[in-house]
């Protein structure tokens, strides 16, 4: 497999979501290639990175007219 | 140390169980999802708030705003959107809970409430922006035509709101469809097929936009961390 066919199964790669003869195929090309071995790197990296990761802020005022917006809500299905 | 040690010895072992109990059960970690006790717990609550339990549907509520809030947040990238399929989805899911056959975990449904609220606002906001269609063949932008090494862990050269500041101003700059897919396959967890059921796309076209994503963030982030662009 060439270069371009890894960076195209890049994301399939690390999800383990291809066959056992394509993962072969991939790092055979990855033990030869040191572009493709960073690019797998890094794209597990970001993939890490961003994983749960908490980059919105939850303001106390949003919080606040949920728990009102809510409260509303179950009092009127209530009746 | 030492006053905490002597502190621990002065608590009977009783006393000692229960803070540990409490602490544990106080001081969740945000950042994590939820272990087998606390989706076994998660069921539990389901349960009676379905039976009418008012308390038990608030604490799922507690539980999972901060993460439908950041989920909507991060489709519509406009808070009083973000806000309003929030409250809608929370409203949604309160009245259709009869309907909830507990086939997967309330959260994930919960999730797919809150995906279809922010997107319909995203698609009334930017019609032309979210499509249902696969990225045409042939579209190669996503190729990268350079790749450097980013040398010692990011993770460590960065504080962690500077880091936050860069994945926040990197992610924003993805075109929402790859977005949409991006935040919830990579950012919330769910699967391919539980991403598809929700953008109301083919499996096909999660994948295809999501090796796209991740590409296109790989190289917007090497802008931050390859060895000799630190700003």
């Amino acid at each position: 497999m060439n270069c371009d066919g890894v960076i195209r199964r890049v994301s399939s790669y690390i999800d383990g979501e291809l066959e056992a003869t394509v993962v072969e195929e991939i790092e055979f090309d990855l033990r030869e290639c040191q572009d493709c071995t960073i690019l797998v790197q890094q794209t597990r990296l970001t993939v890490h990175l961003y994983y749960d990761s908490d980059l919105v802020d939850f303001p106390v005022e949003v919080e606040a007219r949920l728990h009102e917006t809510l409260r509303r809500k179950i009092r009127q299905d209530r009746k | 140390m030492y006053c905490v040690t002597l502190a621990v010895q002065s608590i009977q072992p009783g006393l000692l169980a229960n803070l540990v109990k409490t602490l544990t059960l106080s001081t969740p970690n945000p950042h994590r999802l939820p272990s087998k006790v606390a989706r076994e717990d998660e069921h539990l609550l389901v349960a009676a708030a379905k039976s009418g339990d008012i308390t038990a549907f608030e604490e799922l509520v507690n539980r999972y705003e901060r993460k439908i809030f950041r989920l909507t947040m991060n489709i519509t990238r406009n808070r009083e959107d973000a806000e309003d399929a929030m409250q809608d989805a929370f409203m949604k899911a309160y009245s259709h809970l009869d309907k909830f056959h507990e086939d997967s975990r309330f959260y994930t449904w919960l999730v797919r409430i809150a995906a279809n609220e922010a997107l319909m606002r995203l698609r009334k906001r930017r019609p032309n922006q979210v499509s249902l269609d696969e990225p045409m063949e042939g579209e190669d932008d996503f190729i990268p035509q350079q790749i450097q090494d980013w040398g010692p862990s990011p993770e460590q050269r960065y504080a962690q709101t500077e880091m936050r500041d860069i994945l926040r101003s990197v992610i924003d700059e993805l075109p929402p469809d790859f977005r949409v897919v991006f935040v919830l396959r990579d950012v919330e967890g769910l699967s391919t097929e539980e991403t598809a059921d929700a953008v109301g796309i083919s499996e096909a076209a999660v994948k295809s936009r999501l090796l796209r994503a991740r590409l296109k963030l790989r190289q917007k982030l090497d802008r931050h961390f390859r060895q000799d662009g630190k700003h």
